[in-house]
């Protein structure tokens, strides 16, 4: 990197890896962390930036989005979704791979790689699949995979049925450091629901997923990864029986970490109502004591990671009758904002503890760089501006999605500024940008 | 054209949406219209130079039928529109389609499709009113107010009345329709069938759950008996039909246990011997052939109310016969 050195003035640094809270300067050079402290000089030729009234923390991390490419390049592009991950503050994202085709071997997980490397915005880390073509019948080369880049295993989008074969992987991609993360949802139970089985698709006349559809599949899992010792990651968690199986289990010692998204920890199955498609996704928005449930596993750190399940679909796929319709919804351009609103401006959730769940946590989760400002650490920072108001208006993402289900939301916090390797890859109200 | 606002709003969608007096009103308004098909020249002038599309996506026979009597008679002009053979199978979406329809200055279109939502989905994107005729498992508008109707004439009201609907509740339309608009009117509901063909929590909705049809006929003063799509025993909802029969058909052997005269109701089309004996639909306790009747009639009165005619004009209206 051989950008101009920045300095990043005055800014509120939260830092959990670094145990940091304070205000302070951060001077990036060379592509990193170059010194946070107080009072820093400026080098020469430096370009500096009053974070007066802002916040820097480290850049966000998602493990969990749908770029679409290859094969859904009408829905998002690696290039967009990296470009609408910028946008929202994270300077990385875990592209899942059911794509078409799935991102299977090693020159599928190369290809992703690649094109993130090209787009040079967010970082996009490749997930493998977890069987050959998700079809949940062979483990997919774990190794080769990833030797070319993989940070995880999945076959999310294609729950794995086979409890030996789920039982394999959590062993095998133990050789290889990486965790196997968890689509959980029992086919057999969910049939062909199209949202959340309750009071609510009764009256629509829906067909209808329950909560045990995906609660027997996160109490399997957490006993295989138990029986194996492997880490599961338990994406999108939704249930209250759900929380509660994790909570257990991170009590006896299983090596489980856990994601809540934002429309899960914000809606229930009343914004279905209305047939509304956006709405519209899978694991589907359940019922209020589920959303509470999940907002306090997401609290107390039962799930410790925030993902968004970033699922952009074109427009005409969401103008459909409503079990016609995607399941999914976009968030990259979304979560910050609304975390910010709903949990740590109403005082739900400390400042501190939002940057854990968003980028420290994340970090480790699926051991990748990044989630700190420590000297030395690449420079992925996100400057957020905590008080400026907007209202989401989904024709102004960057994602080709418009899917979501907080459009006309009045929010306030949003990222200003988002670095990786010191370069801005976003910067919007008066900063520099892409 | 402009749609003309009427005492139901733009469209009927469903029995959810409508209040009480609503509901009075379209059975009120269908009470003149009924004589209509009794006279010898079956037509009065309310809808001429109007312009319906009946738009079909899904397999249907009584219920076209019945909607295209009722804008025949009321001197529409009609368009029919299926599945087969048309733009749809051709991959047209459904909002194109209906923009076409809408581009040929159409003024109202009903619409019968195969997803839930559906009928919601066109009528907030046309402005030409849209009638209902069964969308997926959500509602069926019409057949819960010819129902309704049914029950009314035998039994002189609603309200206080013990109806039971009798069946597979997770897949029917019929059923929703029939649960909202009853209890708008203040009869009490009850459901009954096997617990896999009853939606989870659907006491909810202000219904009493019936696990044995003995019960439910010993409760009851009218059962609704829905029919039992064959697919549902392919797909392990019931182990077979026989069995199914055994233990839920509605034979006159169980009505005679009961003791007293019920009024029995069935949507259509029957299969004999599953969910209803030939006994019981040949006997005078069965109205199924005055709820296709009535069908006619409550369908004048929702197409005649959308258009903008007054409720205390159906009267004066059926007068005027052919102009």
């Amino acid at each position: 990197m051989n950008t101009r050195p920045r300095l990043l003035r005055g800014g509120r640094i939260v830092d959990p890896a670094g145990g940091l809270d304070t205000v302070l300067d951060l001077l990036i050079a060379d592509g990193k962390v170059a010194a946070v402290g107080a009072g820093l000089e400026a080098p020469e030729a430096a370009e500096v930036t009053d974070c007066g009234g802002r916040v820097v923390v480290p850049g966000l991390i998602d493990l969990h989005v749908h770029l679409r490419e290859p094969g859904g390049e009408h829905k998002e592009t690696i290039a967009t979704g990296a470009r609408a991950a910028a946008a929202g503050g994270y300077t990385s994202v875990c592209a899942m791979p059911n794509t078409d085709p799935v991102i299977d071997s090693p020159a599928m997980v190369g290809f992703v790689a690649a094109a993130g490397r090209a787009a040079g915005l967010a970082r996009v880390y490749p997930v493998g699949a977890l069987s050959v073509g998700q079809e949940g019948e062979r483990l997919t080369e774990i190794g080769e995979l990833v030797g070319a880049g993989a940070v995880a295993v999945t076959d999310d989008g294609h729950p794995v049925m086979d409890s030996g074969l789920m039982r394999m992987a959590l062993e095998y991609a133990q050789a290889f450091g990486v965790p196997v993360a968890d689509h959980a949802e029992d086919l057999g139970l969910s049939r062909r629901g199209a949202m959340n089985e309750g009071l609510v698709s009764a009256r629509l006349g829906l067909s209808g997923k329950p909560n045990a559809a995906e609660d027997v599949h996160i109490a399997r899992d957490l006993l295989v990864a138990e029986l194996t010792g492997g880490h599961i990651h338990l994406q999108h968690v939704s249930t209250r029986q759900g929380v509660e199986l994790i909570r257990q289990a991170k009590a006896r010692g299983v090596r489980v970490t856990a994601e809540a998204t934002p429309h899960h920890l914000l809606l229930t199955d009343d914004a279905v109502d209305g047939y509304r498609t956006e709405a519209k996704m899978n694991p589907p928005l359940r019922t209020e004591p589920d959303r509470r449930a999940v907002e306090a596993g997401f609290l107390d750190g039962t799930l410790d990671t925030l993902a968004t399940d970033h699922a952009p679909h074109h427009y005409d796929e969401k103008e459909q009758a409503f079990d016609d319709a995607p399941f999914g919804v976009v968030g990259l351009e979304t979560a910050l904002g609304l975390m910010l609103t709903h949990f740590v401006a109403s005082g739900k959730m400390t400042m501190v503890t939002l940057v854990e769940r968003m980028s420290t946590q994340p970090a480790r989760a699926f051991g990748l760089p990044g989630g700190t400002l420590r000297e030395g650490a690449a420079a992925d920072v996100t400057v957020i501006d905590p008080s400026v108001r907007w209202r989401v208006d989904a024709s102004e993402f960057h994602s080709r999605g418009l899917n979501t289900p907080f459009g006309g939301m009045r929010l306030t916090g949003r990222a200003e500024l988002t670095l990786v390797d010191g370069k801005a890859v976003h910067g919007r109200g008066g900063q520099e940008g892409a | 054209m402009t749609p003309t606002l009427s005492s139901l709003g733009k469209d009927l969608v469903g029995l959810e949406d409508l209040s009480a007096a609503q509901i009075r009103t379209i059975l009120d308004t269908a009470e003149p219209f009924k004589e209509i098909s009794e006279r010898r020249i079956k037509k009065v002038p309310v809808l001429r130079g109007k312009t319906i599309v009946n738009l079909f996506l899904e397999p249907s026979t009584r219920t076209r039928i019945s909607f295209e009597f009722a804008e025949k008679r009321l001197s529409a002009d009609t368009v029919n529109l299926t599945a087969e053979g048309s733009s749809v199978v051709k991959g047209e979406t459904l909002v194109d389609t209906a923009r076409n329809l809408e581009a040929m200055r159409i003024d109202m279109v009903v619409i019968r499709h195969g997803a839930s939502g559906a009928a919601r989905f066109l009528a907030d994107r046309i402005p030409s009113n849209v009638v209902n005729a069964g969308d997926g498992a959500h509602e069926h508008p019409t057949q819960g107010l010819l129902d309704i109707l049914t029950i009314r004439d035998h039994l002189g009201g609603v309200a206080g009345r013990r109806v039971c609907i009798v069946g597979d509740i997770l897949h029917s339309r019929v059923a929703r329709s029939n649960i909202f608009g009853l209890l708008k009117l203040g009869a009490e509901v009850a459901v009954c069938g096997p617990l896999t063909l009853l939606p989870l929590g659907i006491d909810a909705l202000g219904v009493r759950v019936f696990r044995r049809v003995e019960d439910a006929i010993e409760w009851a003063d009218v059962l609704n008996v829905l029919r039992l799509q064959l697919e549902r025993m392919t797909a392990g909802f019931v182990p077979s039909l026989r069995e199914y029969n055994r233990f839920y058909g509605i034979s006159s052997r169980r009505l005679a246990r009961a003791g007293k005269e019920l009024l029995i109701l069935h949507p259509g089309p029957m299969n004999r011997g599953v969910e209803i004996d030939s006994d019981v639909a040949d006997s005078p306790y069965s109205v199924i052939l005055g709820q296709v009747t009535n069908g006619v009639a409550v369908r004048m009165a929702v197409l005649y109310l959308l258009a903008g005619g007054a409720p205390e004009a159906a009267e004066a209206a059926k007068r005027r016969g052919v102009g």
